[in-house]
């Protein structure tokens, strides 16, 4: 059996002195789509950031390829798209230019391509405009139209949803599938129920591994 | 390394896209320059034998003040994590920003501080070596203060403490820097302070962004 | 290479047991040996030919500050060992030292000035040690206030450590630079420790006194960090048992 792309192994998150989850059990195969829930307070973005690496876990270890994440930072970066709860977006700069100076940043891309990719999103005639004009759903999707260009297989989105409006939320939806269809791998949270899921979807409850 | 310049491309966007951020520190460095006049009373001697400190002092204060902000905004729109998670070196990424804000802060400082010296009284060939001073010792400010910055990002009232933690550290670049101006003044040779200054900026180029990249992925880590 | 010895080290059940049995044996030395030193040096040690009686009071202020310095070194070094190779005990180290090294800073500020009344005429002057203990003390507290200002405690411990190794860095940097300020602008004056050929009667003491601070400071950080690993163990059952024990609880 290969090793899965990411795995957690058992996983402690402690904030604060408040232990949130302990003993936690991940496997993310290509095209797997995982969607953590759980209350408010569970520890969802912690164990997003555990799984990217950008925190420390408490115990456990988290591997890439069957290596541990420490170790192979750069092969991360090469596989990763992260887009968290803020998603780096500067208000002052356009769309286009935040979305190349992404991509400058992780993996080069055309202007032809970025702005094809503005336009997936819907926000063509928007791309020369600085960000701090746009609403925030149009904000949220500046962020999200790097998930359009051609890039890492693996997705670990925080809230991707968030001001999205209902149009918007459904064509992620299906964009996400299509992902996993085609041998990528998303790990997301959010509260609403997914309409669209690909066949290598699960859920996986906080609230089960209790502290 | 397009990525650097890329970066330093960015940052200067972003500088004049507000720029009052820029402006407010010069501003500062005027107010504070005009505030010893007026608490030391305004005997032209004096002022001349004090103005290599007076104006080191500004300007050390006015550096701190605007490395305050310098990862701030970074932090909170999440761009931390996105350089972080990127393939590219932090250490390099953080130069290239330390360095996009020195060039427009900094070096906006330097120019002008013959200015505010002359006010205070400086005669006019002590100003290459007030200048030269300054462009080998700011460099030295902004690279370590922004080791401060980057531990104190995360805090919500940072300001304070980052000054508590990085002023001590600034002791020797004031000495050296406020000493070549003294010497100057005497009409002494001041080429062995500025020799160190310029050591001391190989230093902090080689070293700090090693300390501020740590400093930031511990911030992030939080 | 196998490191899992150096690991094990790391390992705050280990540390408890075997601090204990450190702790007695660390504290009776340090009694001993400042006990001894201090009446022997206040009492029995000639006076100085030049400062009279007054020069006694190095016996406090020295080992203080050589304790001050060589505190700060030790942070950067737990420092190192905390980030490297991610020893919670280095870094509960760091953040228990710095304290005690704050303290002795201050004492050797303290005995200084009070040396500086009958020897230089006025409590302060900007002399270059009395100036970099001050500047110490300056780093002592940032780190003490950095450490206070982050909430989560591994965070905080590992800024703590990248500020301890930027500042054993400049402290060098900082001490030449302000001796030679201090030699541009005021004559040498007759320091508290350099003079020519202490008697042996004189150094003696001294050198009971460094070790007895030395023996201090290991017993005292002990303390503390033991104290510190039981509120960080507090789950675990070795914690509750030990807790329970020291409060007389039976189980």
């Amino acid at each position: 059996m290969t090793s899965p792309l990411l795995e957690a192994i058992a996983l402690a998150c402690e904030r604060d002195l408040r232990l949130l989850f302990e003993h936690l059990e991940l496997r993310i195969a290509a095209g797997d789509m995982v969607q953590v829930s759980g209350p408010n307070g569970s520890g969802k973005t912690s164990l997003l950031r555990l799984l990217a690496g950008l925190m420390q876990p408490t115990a456990g270890v988290v591997r890439l390829n069957g290596k541990p994440l420490d170790e192979q930072r750069r092969e991360l970066a090469r596989n990763l798209i992260w887009i968290g709860h803020a998603a780096g977006i500067k208000d002052v700069l356009s769309a286009e230019e935040n979305l190349s100076w992404l991509c400058a940043l992780h993996r080069p891309a055309s202007r032809d391509a970025i702005w094809q990719a503005l336009a997936a999103v819907g926000l063509k005639g928007f791309e020369d405009v600085p960000c701090h004009t746009l609403s925030a759903g149009q904000q949220r999707r500046v962020a999200l139209a790097r998930l359009y260009l051609p890039g890492p297989p693996l997705w670990i989105l925080d809230e991707p949803f968030t001001a999205l409006d209902t149009q918007g939320v459904a064509q992620l939806e299906k964009h996400l599938a299509r992902h996993c269809e085609q041998g990528g791998s998303v790990v997301l949270t959010t509260h609403h129920t997914l309409a669209h899921t690909p066949a290598g979807y699960r859920e996986l409850d906080l609230s089960r591994w209790p502290a | 390394m397009s990525v650097f310049a890329l970066l330093v491309a960015r940052e200067a966007r972003l500088l004049c896209r507000r720029p009052a951020e820029l402006a407010n520190p010069l501003v500062f460095f005027a107010i504070v320059i005009a505030l010893f006049p007026l608490a030391v009373g305004p005997e032209a001697g004096l002022l001349q034998t004090l103005s290599p400190g007076l104006v080191w002092v500004a300007a050390l204060l006015s550096v701190l003040l605007s490395l305050d902000g310098l990862f701030r905004s970074d932090f909170e729109d999440g761009s931390l994590e996105q350089w972080v998670l990127s393939p590219h070196p932090l250490p390099l990424l953080v130069l290239a920003k330390v360095l996009a804000h020195w060039v427009f802060s900094g070096l906006a400082l330097v120019l002008l501080a013959p200015l505010l010296a002359m006010m205070l009284g400086l005669p006019v060939e002590c100003l290459p070596v007030l200048l030269l001073s300054l462009l080998l010792g700011t460099p030295v400010l902004s690279l370590l203060g922004a080791v401060g910055a980057a531990l104190t990002v995360g805090l919500k009232r940072g300001g304070l403490l980052l000054a508590l933690l990085i002023l001590p550290l600034y002791i020797p670049v004031l000495i050296l820097g406020s000493g070549a101006l003294q010497a100057a003044l005497m009409g002494l040779p001041a080429s062995g302070y500025l020799l160190w200054l310029g050591s001391l900026t190989a230093l902090a180029v080689t070293l700090t962004p090693f300390a501020i990249a740590a400093g930031l992925k511990i911030s992030v880590g939080e | 290479m196998n490191w899992t010895w150096f690991h094990k080290l790391g390992s705050p059940k280990w540390f408890y047991g075997i601090s204990g049995k450190l702790l007695p044996g660390l504290s009776i030395a340090a009694l001993l040996l400042i006990g001894i030193g201090l009446v022997w040096g206040l009492a029995f040690a000639p006076p100085d030919y030049q400062q009279g009686n007054s020069f006694r009071i190095i016996y406090i202020h020295v080992p203080a500050a050589l304790l001050a310095q060589s505190c700060y070194v030790m942070l950067a070094v737990c420092g190192i060992v905390g980030l490297v190779w991610k020893m919670k005990l280095a870094d509960v180290a760091l953040q228990c030292a710095a304290p005690i090294g704050a303290w002795m800073t201050a004492v050797a500020l303290v005995t200084g000035a009070i040396w500086g009344k009958p020897t230089w005429g006025s409590w302060w002057v900007w002399d270059a040690r009395l100036t970099s203990m001050l500047i110490l003390l300056f780093l002592y507290f940032g780190l003490i206030a950095l450490g206070n200002a982050i909430s989560n405690r591994d965070s905080a411990a590992k800024a703590c450590a990248v500020l301890a190794i930027v500042g054993v860095i400049n402290i060098p940097i900082i001490k030449y630079s302000v001796e030679w300020w201090n030699t541009l602008h005021q004559g040498a004056t007759f320091t508290l420790t350099e003079k020519p050929a202490m008697p042996v009667q004189m150094w003696a003491p001294l050198l009971l006194m460094v070790l007895g601070f030395y023996c201090f400071f290991g017993a005292v950080l002990l303390l503390r960090m033991r104290l510190e690993v039981l509120k960080r163990e507090a789950r675990a059952s070795w914690a509750k048992a030990e807790i329970q024990r020291c409060l007389g609880v039976r189980p």
